[in-house]
């Protein structure tokens, strides 16, 4: 098999196969922007692993400058000289070519918080505050029952039963509402940034990194102090999940 | 008088009633001082930026390089080797060079200060005023000692090259000090301290110098200036290299070029660990901060970096694979190339794989949320610390394979030996993936901790790994002669490919640093009130770190060009010794 030892095919056999496996063996399927920047890296690790010694960079050039030079192969040389610009005239058609929906954007993965809020003229800090409730151990069980009761009348629309972010609304927003079931959401925050996310709602979101696009209400209006706590408590009970402690800081 | 007279009357005194009571009002804002003013066309902002980056990247040069020189020097006098002498004065040369420039910038960042940012400058030297003398002083003692250690190196060779070589201590010393202040007032930007709640110095100024990130700073800038350096002056060979029109010199600037991606190599590979005790210092200071630096609004920064850093790392590798042709008996080690290629582009997709992903609605529907139910995993700190060490180890590997790539022990416990490096290697990565893995199945703040376990499995694999190495290799049998100057061309285009990325990388970076004070000259204490109070996006901050860059190394290579006019039709530039014969090489290695 003379092909397979060519350099030039393998590095070809090698972006094909990385394609595969990111296209195909990642389930659900990779967005398409993290599938570019695996492809970009295994085609930089490619030109690094066909020309890191002189034999081999030669070898892996030979097709490419016998493509180019040799004049037996005119009509190659031809072929993909209509062949290649009308790929990327078809490539460049698809990035540019209107689309129904919305392109996608750049999100910051958080917000920052602000150190303290106002809540119905009250200030609550945030830095550093843990959630009261867990205080009174005694009635932890009653407070995670009550909070989910709260959520089943406020939340369930969009945060679904599962808490998994696929409410019957759900479907409506871009993008969806968060999924607490998901490891990297509740769990890697403490109970004080949810209160302020609850409190304070999409308007209340920091200016930078706009537009954010949430949906999500303040609910300073709606639910109670001690209410906002009890239906963080039923989040990380019902999610198995345990809230992000504070560092202790200088 | 008519009644139309008596209006007229009426208007005038009125109108001079106006004046007579608007004019000192009118006075007295002559006489204030504005705290913004406008600078033309380019805004205040952009402006004080660019000037501040272009004098940061030329004072990180002038700081790090005679770190490194010295300690050639220190290796010449030792070894009696006149190539390290010679070697350690083009290095020299190179910062002398720059020294000039980096003070004029200096200087018109201040004016820029001063001028354009009048409120903010005073307040500034409300709290640092008695650190200025300081400042100016060891700027003085620098400047001084670095003449003296340029200008007397023949005059204090042979018997006195020790007083040259303390020079050269000395020198860095002084830098070293310089950076220290200016770093001060910087980091009380960020985290300020020792100051009343209405901003007042509340007591020595010692308190607001030992602010939060002060040392972190200090120690990340420190490692990250050799690193600069390093990368700087190994472009610098490369483009002798390039344009060499003997064997010879292109043998000479070959091994410069090594020598000098040798030293950015060996500091950048302490420079992540560096890096993240900064980053835990800002959290620590203020979570908001932290957040907003790591998971808010800069979040994209850090996965730009990762790309940058990606490049470096892979780069550095290809350089070190491409330099081991032109040592014989280096076949041997070939076959682990695609081995350690794997390892760095694996880990360099998930050190750039990002937490938030861009996405359709589409996608984002078929992923059951905004996070990847698999690649999400990658996105976290556990994945990403666990990328960074084991590329550092891979890269450590891929040195330790170029240092004996023509010799071969000699001594009788050699296979033992061996087999403990390996162990080592293994047992570091072993640890790395562990608690990589098993940092997904604890607490945030238990997960934190892992990464220290991590850097200590991998420096005391290094550690453990070169005790062992050099003892070994010492007195070691030669496979041949490494052939300097017969590198592939391609390298040199790396060297230079890596001095831009590093430039770059640290612009970006410095941006982030800055850019997470947001609307505040201080944090917490002094709002930033001016017309360019915003954020800059990410991608504007991209832009101008571009041309940043772009004029940074335009001048840089007038520069290099200007120093390089006194070396022609003359081989010793300022009297200094010809340089020294390096084509067909030696047995020993740098």
């Amino acid at each position: 098999m003379n092909v397979l030892r060519s350099r030039f095919t393998q590095a070809v056999l090698l972006l094909v196969l990385a394609f595969a496996i990111f296209k195909f063996g990642i389930r659900p399927p990779a967005p398409w922007s993290v599938l570019t920047l695996y492809m970009a890296i295994v085609f930089l690790a490619t030109i690094v692993y066909v020309s890191s010694d002189s034999d081999s960079w030669r070898e892996f050039l030979g097709p490419l400058r016998t493509t180019v030079m040799d004049p037996g192969k005119r009509p190659l040389r031809i072929a993909l000289g209509i062949v290649i610009p009308v790929l990327l005239g078809y490539y460049a058609y698809t990035q540019a070519a209107a689309k129904p929906q919305a392109p996608p954007e750049l999100r910051a993965v958080h917000p920052a918080p602000p150190a303290s809020i106002q809540f119905r003229g009250k200030e609550i800090t945030i830095a550093g505050v843990e959630n009261p409730l867990r205080k009174d151990t005694a009635s932890l069980g009653k407070h995670v029952a009550a909070g989910g009761e709260i959520y089943i009348k406020n939340c369930v629309y969009c945060h679904g039963d599962n808490l998994d972010g696929k409410g019957m609304f759900a479907y409506g927003f871009n993008p969806p509402p968060a999924n607490f079931e998901d490891p990297g959401t509740i769990a890697m925050l403490q109970e004080a940034f949810l209160f302020w996310r609850i409190v304070k709602g999409g308007p209340g979101l920091p200016k930078e990194s706009t537009p954010w696009n949430s949906v999500m209400p303040a609910w300073e209006d709606r639910l109670t102090e001690e209410q906002i706590w009890q239906v963080i408590m039923y989040l990380y009970a019902a999610t198995n999940q345990q809230p992000r402690r504070w560092e202790s800081s200088h | 008088m008519s009644a139309r007279r008596r209006a007229g009357a009426l208007l005038v005194l009125l109108g001079l009633a106006v004046l007579a009571l608007t004019l000192p009002a009118a006075a007295q804002d002559a006489a204030k001082e504005p705290a913004y003013r406008a600078f033309p066309l380019l805004g205040s902002r952009l402006a004080v930026w660019a000037i501040a980056q272009l004098h940061l990247n030329f004072a990180a040069f002038i700081l790090g390089v005679p770190i490194f020189a010295v300690i050639i020097e220190i290796i010449g006098w030792r070894t009696r080797d006149a190539r390290y002498d010679w070697l350690s004065h083009e290095f020299v040369k190179l910062t002398f060079a720059a020294f000039s420039t980096t003070a004029l910038l200096g200087a018109l960042l201040l004016f820029l200060f001063a001028g354009y940012y009048p409120k903010f400058w005073t307040y500034m030297s409300s709290i640092f005023f008695p650190t200025y003398g300081i400042y100016a002083a060891l700027f003085f003692a620098e400047t001084f000692t670095v003449y003296l250690w340029y200008y007397g190196w023949d005059w204090l060779s042979g018997p006195r090259k020790g007083i040259h070589v303390a020079l050269g201590v000395l020198s860095n010393l002084f830098g070293t000090a310089i950076l220290l202040v200016a770093n001060s007032w910087v980091t009380f930007m960020i985290s300020p301290a020792g100051i009343t709640e209405s901003g007042a110095l509340k007591g020595s100024v010692w308190a607001a110098i030992n602010n939060y990130t002060w040392m972190p700073i200090n120690i990340h800038r420190l490692i990250a200036n050799i690193v600069f350096g390093g990368t700087i002056a190994a472009a610098y060979a490369a483009f002798r290299f390039l344009g060499a029109t003997s064997d010879e010199e292109r043998a000479r600037y070959d091994w410069m070029g090594y020598i000098g991606n040798f030293v950015a190599l060996s500091a950048f590979i302490v420079l992540p660990f560096a890096g993240y005790y900064l980053g835990r210092e800002i959290y620590a200071f203020n979570q908001t901060m932290g957040i907003t630096m790591m998971g808010g609004f800069m979040s994209w920064l850090w996965i730009i970096q990762a790309i940058l850093i990606g490049v470096l790392f892979l780069g550095s590798n290809y350089y070190l694979w491409l330099g081991m042709e032109r040592i014989p008996g280096s076949e041997r080690y070939r076959r682990y190339v695609p081995m350690m290629i794997g390892i760095l582009a694996f880990g360099f997709m998930v050190w750039a794989t990002p937490r938030s992903m861009v996405i359709t609605l589409d996608e984002a529907r078929a992923m059951g949320g905004t996070h990847h139910p698999v690649l999400g995993f990658l996105g976290v700190m556990s994945a990403k610390n666990t990328a960074v060490n084991m590329m550092i180890l891979t890269t450590f590997l891929s040195f330790v394979l170029y240092r004996r790539a023509n010799r071969i022990s000699t001594r009788s416990w050699a296979g033992a030996g061996m087999l403990i490096q390996w162990a080592a290697l293994v047992a570091a990565a072993v640890v790395v993936i562990f608690y990589g893995v098993y940092g997904y199945f604890v607490e945030s703040l238990v997960r934190i901790g892992f990464s220290v376990y991590q850097v200590m499995a991998v420096l005391g694999a290094i550690v453990v790994v070169m005790a062992i190495d050099i003892p070994m290799f010492r007195g070691a049998r030669s496979t041949g002669a490494i052939r300097w100057g017969t590198i592939a061309p391609r390298s040199q285009y790396v060297l230079i490919i890596l001095a831009v990325t590093f430039t770059w990388l640290m612009g970006l970076m410095g941006f982030a640093r800055s850019g997470i004070r947001q609307h505040w000259h201080v944090y917490g204490v002094m709002v930033d009130k001016s017309v360019d109070a915003a954020t800059p996006a990410i991608g504007y901050a991209a832009n101008v770190i571009t041309v940043v860059t772009i004029v940074f190394f335009a001048l840089v290579m007038f520069i290099f060009w200007l120093g390089g006019l006194s070396d022609r039709g003359q081989a010793g530039a300022h009297g200094h010794a010809p340089a020294p014969l390096i084509a067909g090489g030696s047995d020993e290695q740098a």
